[in-house]
């Protein structure tokens, strides 16, 4: 038997390596760890709160067949019976709001373009309420720094920061081009954001918690830079 | 020639020691950085928007060949190359730093009303439609022309990197490349310049072999 490592064996046996690193609550270690770490703190310090990214006239947008759609499920995930959104963590108020309730807070729209860390971009048009306007119904108490949404996609979840999830473009949507969040985009409500790569932007949700500590988050935990910023 | 006389490089080897150390320290940057580059292309192979991909790119979807590429898998191929990214740009200010206040730049910065005939000239010789090459002092044009637009192809390269990093953020530096996805493409065809320049420059330090002693050993003393 030969004793040579071939490189596919090479490549193989990192790929087993970083999915089992990816158990871990921050998978990626030494150097590149150290640098990863460095460059999240570079991001951060890039981000500004009101700096808006460019609204987009219709004629921009993406033909809706053509803008991918993702889920971890094996099928696209339905909507429970009875579904509603919980609001919890260090609040004041803790919520538990139906679509309805959602429906009649102030809606807010924004065309702009998506950036997946894939390296697609596209563009739709997204409405709905601003986590900034939950935040504000909920009153959130000192000490709040990151917020986490969970979904009914498995378990798909994804922390951020206050900052980015508190940016005026940064919504709870319902509504896509106008109509209806469809299954295949994370209905009945997703997160949409101009400032974050679309891994950020959790769909099929069912809670948004104010934190004190920084969570993960489903690609995050397997090694995908946790601020990811655009 | 009056460079090779400037009495500022008396004493001053060929390839001074600075210049060594940014040389081998940036063969090894750009390697990351072209390898872990390519793994991130392998998740969209594919140049522009979503629905409305460029029909002039003639590789829509496929990825570059698997011993291209550095990182394993897109998070690897990310956290390389937002890491050695750091060393290249340090490396690159460091450079143009020495350049600039060692005078190094006066023997090898190309300089359109000194270096133009003699670029023209070699360029016509290596063609063999000239029979003998220009008289050349430290360099000759056309290595001076190379050597200059190299630096900035790594100059696009980095901000046309930052325009696709922070498409928000830095907004202003990607409406400079034509948005996010030319951005992509100028990011692209920065790697495929610098490609180039690389086989280019290969071929002619391999037919004159001296020129890589010198950058390792920095040559003799003017």
């Amino acid at each position: 038997m030969s004793k040579l490592i071939t490189r596919r064996k090479f490549i193989v046996g990192a790929a087993a390596a970083s999915l089992l690193a990816g158990c871990d609550t921050h998978p990626i270690k030494g150097f590149l760890g150290a640098m990863s770490d460095w460059n999240e703190k570079f991001e951060g310090f890039l981000f500004s709160p009101t700096r808006l990214a460019p609204e987009l006239p219709a004629s921009d947008t993406t033909p809706e067949s053509a803008f991918p759609s993702y889920f971890i499920s094996d099928t696209i995930p339905t909507v429970p019976p009875n579904w509603t959104l919980s609001v919890g963590g260090m609040v004041e108020r803790e919520l538990v709001l139906t679509l309805d309730q959602l429906k009649q807070m102030t809606r807010t729209d924004l065309r702009v373009r998506h950036h997946c860390v894939e390296g697609w971009s596209a563009v739709a048009s997204w409405h709905g309420v601003r986590v900034s306007d939950i935040a504000k119904l909920a009153g959130l108490k000192p000490g709040v720094k990151y917020v986490e949404f969970n979904s009914f996609d498995e378990d798909y979840f994804s922390s951020w920061d206050l900052g980015s999830a508190m940016h005026p473009q940064t919504v709870l949507a319902y509504g896509m081009n106008g109509h209806p969040l469809g299954s295949n985009h994370g209905a009945p409500l997703r997160v949409y954001s101009a400032v974050k790569i679309g891994y950020k932007m959790c769909k099929y949700l069912t809670e948004v918690n104010f934190l004190p500590n920084k969570t993960g988050g489903y690609w995050e935990d397997q090694g995908y830079d946790w601020f990811a910023g655009v | 020639m009056p460079e090779t006389h400037d009495p500022a490089f008396k004493g001053r080897r060929e390839q001074p020691l600075p210049i060594r150390i940014v040389h081998w320290c940036n063969a090894l940057f750009l390697l990351l950085m072209a390898g872990s580059g390519l793994q991130i292309l392998v998740a969209y192979p594919s140049f522009g928007p979503r629905g409305a991909q460029y029909w002039w790119y003639p590789f829509q979807g496929s990825p570059p060949p698997a011993w291209t590429r550095i990182g394993g898998w897109l998070a690897g191929g990310r956290h390389w190359h937002f890491a050695i990214a750091w060393f290249f740009v340090l490396n690159g200010i460091f450079y143009l730093a020495y350049f600039f206040l060692s005078g190094e730049w006066r023997r090898r910065m190309f300089r359109p009303w000194r270096d133009t005939n003699g670029a023209l000239a070699q360029f016509l010789y290596y063609l063999r439609i000239r029979k003998t090459p220009p008289i050349a002092d430290f360099y000759n044009g056309l290595q001076r022309l190379a050597y200059s637009s190299v630096i900035i192809f790594g100059l696009v390269m980095v901000l046309s990197g930052l325009a696709i990093y922070k498409p928000v953020q830095l907004h202003f530096l990607t409406l400079l490349f034509g948005g996010y996805d030319g951005a992509r493409v100028v990011h692209l065809a920065g790697l495929c310049l610098f490609a180039l320049f690389l086989i280019t420059h290969l071929v002619l330090v391999s037919a004159h072999p001296r020129e890589i002693v010198n950058m390792i050993t920095g040559g003799r003393r003017e």
